[in-house]
């Protein structure tokens, strides 16, 4: 045992002692048999620590708080996170027609909502075709479905400015598969954040 | 950059027939007539002469030289083949017949015997590292003549188009006909595997890529990582232009053998612009615009100045196509609600509708002397090619059902027609058909392959 050893034994000893006379003035009068030192563990001053304290008496909760929503929480997003989680609704249309069904201009109305919302967002919207139809007449269809879902958004007093339109006919489909299903998901303006 | 083009030094030592023929003209009685009887290969009038196309001599002994010996020969077969002018005498059919002695020393009396009426006789040689010289004959075997010769030499980096260039030196010779061996055609494709940069969906990219005619030899154009469509072979053959995503569609010019890329209608985000058609001479593009609020036909010069619009109708106007001369232009309209073929003057006059089906797209019109468009018909869950004959207005249908047939695309000489189709395996696959119906193939297989555009 060297020098250094021994002053931390001390050292351990008096801190263990100082403690103890902390706890019986606290109120607990039966004389205490002194432990024995216990050899010194790794993480020396670990063993030195009170106990743990008597847990508390049970007693009434406190109220919650009120909870306060996470405003900043869409906008702390890559554009990446944000996209894959489409925030902005698709909108469907009818075999080879690029007129906007009600249910669409619901769709573009919440939406415009949401771009309202979130003014600093620029968009562009894809237009795209199911199937069936040769690729080279679907990129004018594509390209009528993207700026009818672009005017309708003007119209609700988004800013021009804010978004553009691409068409990419039958090039990407959402679903390969050859079905009415998969044709009517495939019939979409596909909305995309470029900036925000 | 790109090293495409193979210099062939030329010699002839034929007829002035053969050097006179210099432009590409169609097959004629009167130059039949005028070439001479012993000039040209065949028996009987209307007959197919049976032509037998042995493996070239080797007269080096390098293994390249050998290698390029039946190279040439397995190739010109396929070329002699493909335009029906002859009926090629099957090659597993050779071994009986003893081999040349030298490019005049050939046991004619046996090719005749095997049904052939004319033998090619072709020798290799190579002139240093990298050059080799190619010299050919055709041998009439009742005659025991030779009225065509020619003699090759080049670089030895690509066998095969010293073979395409015999075969349309053949075919001009013989049949007065304008061969497209030494034509290619390009298309775009996804056989890279790469996807689309920047996207969160995992989209695949479509590069544009060419070939030679029967699908060897495959270079790749473009290198956007992007989406590219209806490449458009610039009627001299030096420049494809093509749609790009940029993300927005424009249209790009890529003068291929100066690595050169233009914008020359400068599209935007605002002003797209999409499915460029060369005008005959070159000198002008049409093309599909939505400048004015949707899509429109426009035509602008080749540098992008004096555009002017062609179409003015709320449906979709769209897919341009030239007529040979240059005065008229197809393209697809929605106008009477599906999608059908309209004729128009270049000058904005003298609308006709020409498609009266379901769905009609992505017309081409014929090289001369043939005056027909071909287009994709909707004719199930499908389409098929047809073809409609603006004399008669008659249609007829090139394809039947297999898989979805599109995108049809003239070779320069009229006869053939290449298009997409996913018959078969199921992917898309550049295919190749007669103009008759007859004689498809396939000239494409790794990935998906489509939107041809055959070069001049």
């Amino acid at each position: 045992m060297d020098r250094s050893e021994v002053k931390r034994w001390v050292k351990i000893e008096v801190v263990c002692i100082a403690s103890m006379f902390a706890m019986a003035c606290a109120g607990n009068p039966a004389p205490v048999e002194p432990e024995p030192p216990q050899p010194p563990p790794a993480e020396s001053q670990t063993s030195s620590a009170p106990p743990p304290a008597a847990p508390p008496r049970p007693s009434a909760p406190p109220p919650s708080p009120p909870i306060i929503e996470e405003e900043g929480e869409i906008a702390t997003r890559s554009l990446e996170e944000l996209n894959r989680e489409s925030p902005l609704q698709p909108v469907f249309f009818d075999y080879d027609s690029s007129e906007l069904t009600s249910r669409g201009q619901t769709i573009l109305q919440a939406n415009a909502e949401l771009l309202s919302e979130y003014s600093t967002w620029a968009i562009t919207i894809e237009g795209h075709c199911d199937q069936r139809g040769s690729p080279e007449y679907n990129l004018g269809l594509g390209e009528r479905r993207a700026l009818v879902a672009e005017e309708y958004l003007i119209s609700l007093g988004i800013d021009s400015a804010r978004v553009n339109t691409v068409s990419y006919g039958k090039e990407f489909p959402f679903d390969p598969d050859d079905t009415d299903e998969a044709h009517a998901r495939n019939r979409r303006a596909h909305f995309v954040i470029t900036g925000r | 950059m790109l090293r495409f083009r193979i210099l062939l030094s030329l010699s002839f030592f034929t007829s002035a027939v053969f050097l006179a023929a210099q432009q590409p003209s169609l097959p004629s009685d009167l130059e039949r007539q005028q070439s001479g009887v012993d000039l040209i290969i065949g028996d009987r009038i209307g007959a197919q002469p049976r032509i037998a196309v042995p493996n070239c001599l080797a007269l080096s002994p390098e293994p390249e030289v050998a290698s390029a010996a039946t190279t040439i020969a397995e190739v010109l077969w396929d070329d002699l083949d493909f335009e029906r002018e002859f009926r090629m005498v099957a090659r597993d059919t050779y071994d009986s017949i003893p081999a040349a002695r030298s490019l005049i020393d050939l046991p004619l009396d046996d090719w005749r015997e095997l049904g052939a009426d004319g033998v090619v006789s072709c020798s290799v040689e190579s002139l240093s590292a990298d050059r080799i010289r190619v010299t050919a004959r055709l041998f009439n075997v009742r005659s025991l003549t030779s009225s065509f010769g020619v003699e090759y030499s080049g670089v030895a980096s690509n066998i095969r188009t010293y073979a395409h260039q015999l075969s349309d030196e053949i075919h001009r010779h013989q049949r007065g006909l304008r061969g497209v061996a030494r034509s290619k055609i390009a298309y775009i494709s996804d056989r890279d595997s790469e996807s689309v940069l920047g996207l969160v969906e995992d989209r695949s990219t479509k590069e544009v890529y060419f070939a030679d005619y029967d699908g060897a030899n495959v270079r790749r154009v473009t290198i956007s990582r992007t989406l590219n469509n209806n490449p458009a072979w610039s009627p001299d053959g030096r420049s494809i232009a093509y749609t790009a995503w940029r993300p927005f569609m424009d249209i790009l010019v890529s003068h291929i053998y100066q690595g050169r890329l233009e914008s020359p209608v400068e599209g935007n985000a605002d002003t797209q612009n999409w499915l460029p058609a060369w005008a005959p001479d070159g000198s002008q593009l049409a093309f599909t615009s939505n400048r004015d609020g949707q899509p429109e036909l426009y035509i602008a010069n080749a540098d992008g100045s004096g555009l002017r619009r062609l179409t003015n109708h709320p449906g979709i106007d769209t897919s341009p196509t030239w007529s040979p001369q240059g005065h008229l232009l197809a393209f697809v309209s929605d106008r009477t609600g599906s999608p059908q073929v309209y004729v128009i003057g270049a000058d904005g006059t003298g609308l006709r509708r020409i498609t009266f089906e379901s769905h009609c797209d992505r017309p081409t019109w014929s090289p001369a002397p043939y005056n027909e468009i071909a287009y994709s018909s909707q004719t199930g869950a499908g389409h098929d090619i047809k073809v409609v004959d603006l004399a008669t207005n008659e249609v007829r249908q090139l394809t039947y059902g297999l898989g979805t047939n599109e995108s049809p695309s003239y070779s320069p000489n009229g006869r053939h027609v290449a298009f997409s189709s996913t018959r078969g395996v199921g992917n898309k696959q550049i295919w190749v058909i007669g103009r008759d119906g007859r004689g498809l193939r396939r000239i494409t297989g790794v990935g998906n392959n489509e939107m041809p555009s055959w070069s001049p």
